[in-house]
């Protein structure tokens, strides 16, 4: 669990260019990562490459924080 | 009452250099060898984190960099923002990242495609980051006339200016199109040479050699460039802006598009053909081009004519970025009072008209006076622009 949790934070660091330590479950995307929705599709794209998940876009509606999009990939491996 | 417009500020990203001083110091020099491409670029340092460059392509990283350089050099400009545009020239915009979604496309899969392709590959990406960046808020266009595109965008630029629609105006060109596609296309159209070596108006060139680069213009309002104590680098006489209606490459028959193109631009600035000194000609190497244009010349000016050089002897054509580089030549040739050579080239081709062309390894020194900067592209697109010396106070 705490792995998974490691290759999504490698994910959010490489794609967003944010510092490993922001990336914590309460990270706003768009408050404390600078993310916006593109981003966020950036993100997932990413995520779906690394974790073999598929993520539809519907899925991503109310996703605000790094937990939550955690939480959203993970409950799919 | 028409308003004078001078250059401010110069960016230049390019093969030979990055930065006016490097490029200079480039255009002097013996010629590269091998392909014409931007080595060491960074383009980091002219956005705001890692992940904004990243979302750029290629093409406008450059347009953001040389815009940052010259931007740097104009200093405090002090002006409304609404009276601030931009008009960038390119060729094709993008090509890099569309090549690479078109194979995520097909050998990945659709739903890989990356959401930035379209803000990454439409031609106008490289006017909106300078925009963007800078708060700008007047006019924002670009010019997509192929090899013409960046002469074209300096002249739109300096009839905002001057008519007096904006203050400031930020101008010239980027092309970043050397992707495996965009050359194989080039090559098989046979319009790049075979040999790899680019001799414009010499009797064995054989076609141009593809080059990538930027270059950006700060025009202004004489009379606020002079009020703010800004570096003056040299003025925008005229321009003019014409079609061949001819032919999809070739240019029309003994010039003619050319010569009423530089004709109309020497009436918009209000000179005859004995006031102009010096022409940086369009000279791309191709056998085409370059026999048309010494005919043009010649038939405008006279023979031998103005001096002459081809600074693509040494950049290559950076196809829609060319005109800009080209501009920036020619001011710098002003402020340092020398004309670069034609590298490349051994002798005129006797099939042509005599055109006093600079050769050989050395530049030549002049008294800097008016001068023409051409550009001709595919699809019979002509352009000229008419530069001048910093103004005498």
């Amino acid at each position: 669990m705490a792995d998974n949790f490691e290759r999504f934070k490698e994910c959010a660091v490489r794609v967003l260019s944010v510092d490993a330590d922001k990336v914590t479950r309460e990270a706003s995307f768009a408050e404390d990562l600078d993310a916006d929705s593109l981003d966020l599709v950036e993100l997932v794209m990413a995520l779906e490459e690394e974790f073999g998940v598929t993520v539809e876009e519907e899925e991503l509606d109310g996703i605000e924080t790094a937990g939550q999009a955690y939480d959203l990939v993970a409950g799919k491996l | 009452m028409a308003r004078r417009v001078v250059v401010t500020g110069l960016g230049v990203v390019a093969p030979c250099g990055i930065g006016q001083d490097d490029f200079w110091a480039g255009l002097l020099a013996a010629p590269p060898q091998g392909e014409r491409r931007v080595t060491g670029f960074d383009p980091e340092p002219w956005f705001d984190s890692p992940k904004d460059a990243r979302r750029t392509d290629r093409f406008a990283q450059f347009a953001l960099a040389a815009a940052g350089m010259a931007l740097d050099q104009a200093g405090e400009l002090d002006a409304n923002p609404a009276k601030v545009g931009v008009v960038m020239g390119t060729g094709i915009g993008g090509l890099a990242t569309l090549e690479e979604q078109i194979l995520v496309y097909y050998q990945k899969e659709p739903r890989r495609v990356s959401p930035f392709l379209v803000p990454m590959m439409m031609a106008n990406a490289g006017s909106a980051a300078i925009s963007m960046r800078y708060g700008f808020a007047g006019p924002c266009s670009t010019t997509v006339t192929a090899c013409a595109a960046s002469t074209h965008a300096i002249g739109d630029a300096y009839r905002f200016v001057r008519e007096g629609r904006c203050d400031v105006m930020i101008c010239g060109g980027s092309e970043a199109a050397m992707t495996p596609v965009g050359m194989q296309g080039f090559q098989n159209m046979t319009a790049m040479s075979k040999a790899g070596i680019s001799r414009p108006f010499d009797r064995e060139r054989d076609g141009f050699l593809m080059a990538e680069a930027a270059a950006v213009l700060v025009l202004e309002d004489l009379d606020r460039a002079v009020a703010r104590g800004a570096t003056i680098l040299g003025e925008v006489l005229g321009q003019a802006n014409t079609a061949d209606a001819y032919h999809i490459t070739a240019p029309s028959p003994g010039g003619a598009g050319a010569v009423a193109c530089m004709e109309l631009a020497l009436h918009d600035a209000g000179l005859e053909p004995a006031d102009i000194v010096h022409i940086n000609a369009h000279g791309t190497s191709t056998p085409l081009n370059d026999a048309a244009e010494a005919e043009a010349i010649v038939k405008v000016f006279g023979t031998p004519g103005p001096v002459v050089t081809s600074t693509k002897g040494v950049t290559g054509h950076a196809l829609g970025a060319a005109g800009a580089i080209e501009a920036a030549a020619v001011l710098l040739s002003m402020q340092h009072r020398l004309v670069p050579p034609t590298a490349g080239t051994a002798a005129l081709d006797p099939e042509m008209p005599t055109i006093d062309l600079v050769l050989g390894a050395e530049a030549r020194p002049w008294e800097p006076g008016p001068s023409l900067s051409n550009s001709f592209g595919f699809g019979g697109h002509n352009g000229t622009l008419v530069l001048g010396p910093t103004p005498k106070r």
